[in-house]
């Protein structure tokens, strides 16, 4: 696996554009459990994201994710955009001053976005979160390296996919959900969809026509 | 004298705060809204919160109050990114907004330390509204 600054910008404009692309199922996700706006909110940030790093091929990849992480902080509006802000800002310090990233270089970053959002949520595993879909997503990475990349990250993309279908059995702790109490049981959290999305859509871009 | 920022989701909800406190304190205190987002959706900014603490810091500290979830995600993440010495001289108010806000003003009014500030503001959880 390498990638370099343009295919690391196509990567986050095909999350973009996947992102646009269920805005509307992310909002209905969000109207039943929160403030109905994840979708919107995620679309109007990742649009912005697009026009800031579009251009940027010559710049490092820390330096791409972090700009991916300033522009979600400024213009996302809910908790999602401190949230993936964070996220995207410290993956863009583990691999800072790359022009080229490896496998080992995906495990460092992908750990670092999930150390960024637990910080920033106070959020651990089983609060309905983004966590519940990122966190195996990593630990499947990590657990399946020794298989090569293309069979871990297709492990990490159907462990993303098995937590996010989990937060439909948890009670929401975090967030306006919370508020709602066990009435948010049955309901699947939008943010750890969003999150499962992004994962997906990676994947596809690193394994090319191999199917994730 | 301590600065204050309101941090909400709702611009209406921060001015509206904000005219309630003006009628206690006038224009004594030097307090800013970090409210909705840059394109009129409901929401919080760090960026925008980062340059109204900038704007209130005089010296004596930052006040900061939230409403709900983001708001308090937001405010840490511009506070983070303040670098010192505004690092150190801004925190967040864990309290009620409209009823913190009004007590902080009030107790920034008469100069009070920022811990002094952010105490009152915490203080107004224990208030019983029925006596």
């Amino acid at each position: 696996m390498a990638v370099d600054s343009a295919k690391l910008i196509d990567i986050i404009k095909a999350i973009a554009d996947k992102i646009t692309e269920n805005r509307e199922y992310l909002t209905e996700l969000d109207s039943a459990i929160g403030d109905a706006d994840h979708g919107i909110n995620m679309s109007k940030g990742f649009k912005v994201v697009v026009e800031r790093i579009s251009g940027m091929e010559g710049k490092d990849c820390g330096t791409i994710l972090k700009t991916v992480g300033m522009a979600l902080v400024s213009t996302v509006g809910g908790a999602s955009g401190p949230l993936y802000g964070t996220a995207f800002m410290r993956a863009g310090q583990a691999v800072d001053g790359k022009n080229q990233l490896n496998f080992e270089d995906l495990i460092l970053l992908m750990e670092a976005a999930l150390e960024g959002i637990k910080y920033r949520g106070k959020a651990g595993r089983g609060e309905k979160t983004i966590v519940d879909a990122l966190e195996p997503a990593v630990e499947a990475l990590k657990l399946h390296r020794e298989k090569g990349f293309e069979a871990a990250l297709k492990e990490a993309v159907e462990a993303a996919k098995r937590g996010m279908e989990d937060t439909k059995n948890i009670m929401a702790k975090k967030g306006r959900a919370s508020y709602l109490g066990e009435r948010s049981l049955g309901h699947q959290d939008p943010g750890a969809t969003s999150c499962y999305l992004m994962i997906e859509t990676m994947a596809l871009q690193l394994l090319g026509d191999k199917k994730a | 004298m301590v600065g204050i920022v309101l941090v909400s989701h709702s611009p209406l909800i921060a001015e509206g705060t904000l005219d309630l406190v003006r009628q206690m304190v006038g224009d004594k205190v030097s307090i800013e809204i970090a409210a909705g987002t840059s394109d009129g959706r409901l929401g919080t900014s760090a960026e925008e919160i980062e340059k109204k603490i900038r704007k209130v810091y005089s010296g004596d500290g930052v006040l900061v109050m939230v409403d709900l979830g983001s708001a308090v995600l937001s405010a840490e993440l511009a506070i983070e990114n303040l670098g010192e010495p505004l690092r150190s001289a801004a925190v967040i108010a864990d309290a009620p907004f409209v009823e913190g806000t009004i007590a902080a003003a009030i107790e920034a009014s008469f100069g009070k330390s920022l811990a002094e500030v952010k105490a009152a503001a915490e203080g107004v959880r224990s208030y019983s509204k029925l006596g």
